[in-house]
């Protein structure tokens, strides 16, 4: 019996008692569309389970406790100091456990690419406009997940007890302090005491290994679960609409890619943690609250907050005796509790200013939504600002700067720079659109340039292909909300007038400048234009801007019918 | 007639130059070296050209008489090792009036060095610098150098003395290319904005073990791979980025090329 044979009867013994054969049918034979820019997400997901397998390796050695105990181990420039088991648990798993280093640096890098993977793939969702309706929901489950990244990853930076983390874990500290009214109670109760205390680590640790992931796979469940049933977005292009989906099926197609980049995924992160040092514990040293080093950095997502930190002139306000240190309490809180929620409420907010209630499976091109990718653009310029500033003392030892001139130049920056990023981008948005317009109506530029017989210089222009016309035309032009009555037409005065009126102010505002694609007569006019001059033998080709000021816009040559004369000759 | 090679005249110049030059060098050191034997003599003569020398390269800015000037700080009573220090290390003389004296060239001989340390320690007693014995770290205590560097040191000079920034452009120096006298005068005389740590604050032993802690450091293997200049977190955000995400998304372009 052959073993296909044996195979099907096994097949069938699973679909006698499940009848997972159609629904397995129906949905391996999924169809996905492909771009490279749609494995971000994937990216993220890989390295999140490298993150999760490397953590399951450390915890069988991790010890989550602050009890103090004496290092007698392999490094010898730690031997016989007073340290937590955490730390010193760590050092061994440096040092002392087979493959325990790499494992602790592949976890750490991963958990890095696993932010830096979720950052570029929100960068990719929201320049696409993929967020919009239905998609709002997964957009949401996103900025979640992200957030539950920083806390885990901070949550994991601090575990080891080395000095760097007992840094961060006080500046957390300071944060939570800076709560009005309740900061010390918060305080208290988060480390059982005054600051480090001895239970913070075990706390922690429960939170790392097991509340915070369970979060994140239930996220990520969720969030994949949404991505299959509502299918995924496709960029414009031709025979794609927003009813279909153009691409490869799930099984084989994309099995076999997932699968490999899997293991490329996890083969960069395996190569890049035995050739680079991540956060060398050892050279720390323990945590002891008197204790500091130049340089103590969050890793870099926690880095934006940082930078706030260390912006933020040293304002506070003393109360009835009471101290708010707006120093911290802003950048450390407000500015995170503001920003985390713009990004949620994001694609509800887009919607309300364009009116656009439509479902959108189709992508954005980040052009035709000017005021978007502008307002993206100038969130990753306030957000690069603060990452600047949150590595100032190393910029300023390694470039030869001043801090003080970066911090200036970071207070200063963060206001002004994000309008003019805001400006220019929205411009080159524009632009492109002028220039989008022209190719439809002109053809593309060939850089070929004729000369007439007249004399005069032409440069030739072919058309569009189909597809360079889908991808142009894929451009939604809506129109802004409208402007509200003041008065209705039987004499009544609309209540929402003021409110209305100021959200009709912002759609225009959102949609102010748009060059509107061309209209399907200017299409045809253009069209018959070409087929004009092609039909009288011309050979041209051309903006005859010289000899026709409108424009003539003719064929390629190696457009133009065989039968026609090529006009080189 | 039997003509010469052409290259005989020229190998003829080349010869005579270097029998020129070897013959030079050595009358040339044998001088030297009996100037500097001379110099050595005695101390007063060291002071004396020690002083001739303050006087033509230090002494625009730190006065005639080592009493300091609108730019400079006064030099009477610093004692041997900070000038020690500071024209070892090539921080003095300074090129340009800045945040801080950068390290560069060293522009004086070690003979002329000690002349002019000795001058500035004949005007007033002050630090010495320290003897060969004095900077002998090989009994040193590592693990309590290690205490000691992250209590008084790692704040400014980074956990691994890679160096650090400080306030309007100052800085604290990469140790790591630091000798072991440097590093001992620094801790002894306090140079620039750094602390002085006198031998009551830091016993001799406690210097000796920093200095075996710091250069333990430079010594021992990098055990996770390249260090990233051991500079922290900053770095290694930035190498994730750059070399990690590149990679990653070089591999996503790759796997995701439109096949035709």
């Amino acid at each position: 019996m052959s073993v296909m044979n044996k195979l099907g009867h096994q097949a069938e013994f699973l679909d006698d008692r499940l009848t997972v054969a159609n629904w397995g049918k129906r949905n391996l034979r999924k169809v996905f569309p492909d771009h490279w820019t749609f494995m971000f997400g994937e990216m993220a997901l890989y390295s999140f389970i490298i993150v999760l397998l490397s953590g399951i390796y450390l915890t069988l050695w991790f010890k989550p406790s602050m009890t103090e105990v004496v290092y007698n181990g392999s490094y010898t420039p730690l031997n016989g100091i007073e340290m937590s088991e955490a730390y010193k648990s760590t050092l061994d798993i440096s040092f002392d456990v087979r493959g325990g280093l790499l494992m602790r640096q592949v976890h750490h890098w991963g958990a890095m690419l696993f932010i830096a993977s979720m950052t570029i793939h929100m960068m990719r969702v929201f320049f696409t406009g993929a967020f919009r309706k239905p998609r709002e929901i997964n957009w949401t489950i996103g900025v979640l997940l992200l957030t539950m990244g920083f806390v885990e990853g901070f949550a994991g930076y601090s575990l080891p007890d080395d000095l760097l983390s007992g840094t961060g874990l006080r500046i957390a500290e300071g944060i939570m302090l800076s709560i009005p009214v309740v900061g010390t109670y918060v305080s208290f109760f988060a480390f059982g005491g005054e600051f480090p205390g001895d239970e913070f680590i075990s706390r922690l640790y429960g939170i790392h290994i097991l509340l915070i992931p369970g979060i994140i796979l239930g996220l990520i469940t969720a969030h994949m679960l949404i991505v299959w049933y509502q299918k995924h977005t496709q960029y414009p292009g031709k025979g794609r609409t927003n009813d279909n989906v153009v691409g490869y099926p799930f099984m084989p197609v994309y099995m076999a890619k997932a699968g490999g980049f899997f293991f490329i995924v996890f083969g960069i992160t395996v190569f890049l943690s035995g050739v680079a040092t991540i956060n060398p514990i050892w050279a720390y040293g323990p945590y002891v609250p008197d204790q500091i080093t130049a340089g103590s950095q969050p890793d870099w997502y926690m880095g934006w907050l940082e930078g706030a930190l260390r912006a933020m002139p040293n304002w506070e306000t003393t109360l009835w005796g009471h101290t708010i240190s707006w120093n911290v309490l802003i950048p450390g809180a407000v500015v995170l509790g503001v920003i985390i929620n713009l990004m949620l409420i994001y694609p509800w907010l887009e919607a309300k200013v364009t009116g656009d209630k439509k479902e959108h499976h189709l992508l954005d091109r980040p052009r035709n939504a000017p005021t978007r990718t502008a307002l993206g653009v100038m969130s990753l310029t306030f957000y690069m600002m603060l990452l600047i500033g949150g590595g100032n003392d190393i910029i300023g030892s390694q470039f030869n700067l001043s801090i003080n001139a970066i911090t200036w130049a970071i207070r200063i920056g963060i206001f002004i720079l994000p309008p003019i990023s805001f400006v220019i981008t929205k411009r080159i948005c524009l632009s492109l659109q002028r220039s989008d317009r022209d190719k439809l109506l002109h053809g593309r530029e060939t850089g070929s340039i004729m000369r007439l017989p007249e004399g005069a210089f032409v440069e030739v222009h072919a058309p569009l292909s189909d597809n360079e016309k889908a991808v142009i035309l894929s451009k939604n032009d809506i129109t802004p909300l409208p402007w509200p009555e003041k008065v209705d037409a039987n004499g009544v005065k609309d209540p929402n007038f003021k409110k209305d009126h100021r959200w009709a102010r912002l759609s225009h505002w959102f949609f102010s400048d748009n060059v509107p694609k061309p209209t399907a007569a200017e299409l045809a006019e253009a069209e018959a234009h070409i087929r004009h001059s092609a039909a009288e033998g011309a050979p041209v080709i051309a903006h005859r801007e010289q000899l026709e000021p409108e424009g003539g816009v003719l064929h390629d040559p190696s457009a133009v019918e065989a039968d026609k004369e090529p006009i080189t000759k | 007639m039997r003509r010469r090679h052409r290259a005989a005249a020229p190998i003829l110049v080349l010869l005579t130059l270097a029998l020129i030059g070897v013959l030079y060098a050595a009358v040339g050191s044998a001088a030297t070296a009996q100037a500097s034997n001379e110099g050595a003599t005695t101390n007063a003569q060291l002071v004396k050209q020690g002083q001739q020398l303050f006087a033509e390269g230090c002494s625009s800015c730190h006065g005639l008489g080592a009493q300091g000037g609108p730019e400079a700080p006064t030099l009477i009573g610093v004692g041997s090792a900070a000038v020690d220090f500071q024209i070892s290390t090539g921080r003095m003389p300074l090129a340009a009036p800045n945040a801080q004296a950068p390290q560069k060239k060293v522009i004086y001989t070690d003979q002329e060095t000690a002349a002019i340390a000795a001058y500035i320690a004949s005007l007033a007693p002050g630090p010495q610098i320290p003897t060969d014995e004095e900077i002998d770290y090989e009994d040193a205590d590592l693990v309590e150098g290690g205490e000691l560097f992250r209590t008084n040191c790692s704040q400014c000079h980074n956990f691994t003395g890679a160096g650090g920034a400080l306030s309007n452009g100052a800085y604290a120096p990469d140790l790591r290319d630091a000798t072991p006298r440097q590093i001992y005068e620094a801790m002894l005389t306090g140079p620039e904005n750094m602390p002085v740590f006198s031998n009551e604050t830091l016993t001799p032993e406690n210097k000796q073990a920093i200095i075996k802690y710091i250069q333990n450091m430079d010594e021992q293997a990098s055990y996770g791979g390249w260090a990233i200049g051991s500079l922290g977190p900053v770095n290694e955000g930035a190498f994730i980025w750059i070399i990690g995400i590149g990679l990653l998304i070089g591999a996503a372009v790759w796997i995701g090329a439109r096949v035709r």
